[in-house]
């Protein structure tokens, strides 16, 4: 029997020829991350322990990036800590404010994770890296410790799912559209335990920033890891980004799957996750009227170029509702000095746009655009929990950077259609 | 004889934003985090709970974020176990590593109501139901993973090997 992308990077990670599902294996890490609500008690941890030095300095990666720039005191005290930690260990991989970009977004971007990696993090979209064709899952602050520590962590091999997307993608369709609408499909724990891997001609058309957004919502249906295949458009993303070899794996023709989908994206529109499950999801036309009074475009499942690129295209020439707050957040500092360059803040500015600097920020409700009670919100995020983004009476509604930005200025959850935009 | 306590009932899905609002995430004081625990999604829950209660819910329990608050907050509340139908994957390794217990059980799940008393052998698997009678099945712990438990999660039980090597 073959093996999947997934289950060679899991093998090669344990040192075996071949590791099978539910097999409990002890696995090397390539990268291991934290970030400023999960390494502080993971540092704790590994104090604990007696950890004195990380298993590796240049595989332990930490950034603040939630609640940084310090919303409060108690969050300037946890990225202290991060801050300090990150100097006694002397880390290659810790980046302060001015280089700080939101973890998912900067560790590709610096060529921090290749593919062929093995990738954990202390935050669920840790996922995200799967786009590059490396295994990344999340795990808790514990785990991290345990990694910082040894370097190694056990695993259980999970079964692969294999959904293949077919036919030519609509216009203002992309990446975010296909995983919701996929969720939407399978629920929220259609998933669960398992690794989705990514297929289909749809997907080869994808450009990498819409394989990224996939690859970041895998967790939303309970998934361990999403995972795409290395393409050209692979190897040329990595080429600007790093000097180190990596390896490619590819799934065997016999690889086995616990189950196979297969979608038509040329019949799929725009797609909107309604409150309070990222599997609420819906076609645009099917929502009906519901006015907005934030919209936020960013988050480390859209805050890269392609995904400003997209905004700026819409926000083009118009204006927001006065009743509508438009938040707009470059995931690091490259997509903020490139948007800018391309001259999409003075589209976002004269759009009435407000401009943030890099953090995850609105997303968990942390600041930077947090909700009232009965307030509600379009958003590029993951996630529509109850309160996620504040009040616990407020609303978020999931949707792709296009029809965040058209909402915005509609003042109610729409498309660019509805702007007259082809 | 097995500790016996009383049910709080969930439905699927519950998340970790419902379990520990991010905006607590920077506290780590598990006696801190347990005030808060469920605060919103369940406030009877959050101020009726009692020392050696028990959680049952429906599906993917603790699906969302990797935040370890999560579980460290439901065992500072002094809850024995919790049994679901199924977890999400990071809270379950989560709940093991700050030495909470969690069970899968379809049928435990299903047929245990909110205010039954129970009772749970893990290291027998089996889960019995005062109120109604009934006894289910689930997959007994394997004994490293018990240890784990009794020694109150990973960090602690990494420890205690190495006191006794």
């Amino acid at each position: 029997m073959g093996m999947t992308i997934t289950e060679k990077i899991l093998a090669k990670g344990a040192g075996l020829d071949e590791v099978h599902p539910g097999q409990l294996i002890m696995c090397e890490v390539d990268v291991a991350l934290g970030s400023d609500p999960t390494a502080p008690l993971a540092i704790e941890q590994f104090k604990k322990a007696g950890g004195q030095s990380v298993f590796h300095k240049d595989k332990v990666v930490m950034i603040p990036d939630h609640f940084a720039p310090n919303k409060d005191i108690l969050s300037a005290e946890k990225c202290k800590i991060l801050r300090e930690f990150s100097r006694d260990q002397d880390l290659k991989h810790y980046y302060e404010l001015g280089e700080m970009g939101i973890q998912h977004v900067l560790l590709p971007e610096k060529g921090i994770v290749l593919s062929g990696h093995f990738a954990v993090g202390a935050d669920s979209h840790t996922c995200t890296y799967g786009a590059l064709g490396a295994f990344a899952t999340g795990i808790g602050s514990t785990d991290l410790a345990a990694v910082m520590l040894e370097g190694r962590l056990w695993f259980k091999v999970p079964a692969s799912m294999k959904l293949i997307y077919s036919g030519k993608l609509p216009k203002w369709v992309g990446g975010k559209d296909l995983i919701l609408h996929t969720i939407g499909k399978i629920g929220v724990d259609g998933a669960l335990y398992r690794a989705m891997e990514f297929h289909g001609d749809a997907i080869e058309e994808l450009c990498m920033d819409g394989r990224f957004t996939m690859a970041n919502m895998a967790v939303e249906a309970g998934a361990k890891n999403g995972i795409f295949h290395v393409d050209t458009k692979t190897t040329a993303y990595l080429q600007d980004r790093t000097e180190s070899a990596y390896k490619v794996f590819t799934s065997d023709l016999d690889a086995d799957y616990v189950e196979t989908i297969e979608f038509d994206v040329s019949a799929i529109e725009p797609q909107v996750a309604c409150p309070h499950l990222p599997s609420n999801v819906v076609g645009l036309s099917e929502l009906g009227e519901i006015s907005i009074d934030q919209s936020l475009i960013g988050s480390c499942t859209n805050g890269r170029i392609s995904d400003m690129r997209e905004a700026a295209d819409v926000l083009k020439g118009n204006k927001r509702d006065p009743r509508v707050r438009l938040i707009i957040i470059p995931g690091s500092p490259k997509v903020w000095r490139q948007a800018n360059n391309e001259g999409l803040f003075d589209i976002f500015m004269d759009a009435g746009a407000v401009i943030s600097t890099p953090t995850c920020g609105p997303c968990l409700g942390g600041h930077m655009g947090v909700l009232a009670g009965g307030e509600r919100s379009i958003a590029t995020t993951n996630r529509n929990f109850v309160g996620r983004m504040g009040h616990p009476e407020s609303e978020v509604y999931l949707s792709n950077p296009a029809v965040a930005a058209a909402s915005a200025i509609l003042g109610k959850i729409g498309g660019p259609s509805e702007l007259g935009l082809k | 004889m097995a500790h016996k306590g009383k049910v709080w009932k969930f439905g699927a899905n519950i998340d970790t934003d419902a379990i520990l609002p991010a905006f607590y995430l920077n506290l780590t004081d598990p006696g801190k985090l347990a005030l808060h625990c469920f605060e919103t999604n369940n406030p009877d829950f959050c101020l009726n709970s009692h020392e050696g209660d028990f959680i049952v819910a429906d599906a993917n329990f603790g699906c969302g974020s990797s935040r370890e608050h999560a579980p460290m907050a439901i065992k500072a509340k002094g809850i024995h176990c919790i049994i679901a139908a199924s977890f999400a994957r990071i809270f379950f390794r989560n709940a093991f590593n700050v030495g909470l217990p969690v069970i899968e059980s379809l049928e435990a799940a299903e047929k245990i109501g909110a205010g039954h008393e129970i009772s749970v052998n893990i290291k027998k698997g089996e889960i019995r139901n005062f109120t109604t009678r009934e006894t289910y099945r689930c997959e007994p712990l394997p004994d490293n993973m018990l240890s784990v438990l009794q020694d109150g999660g990973l960090i602690p039980h990494l420890l205690a090997k190495k006191n006794t090597q």
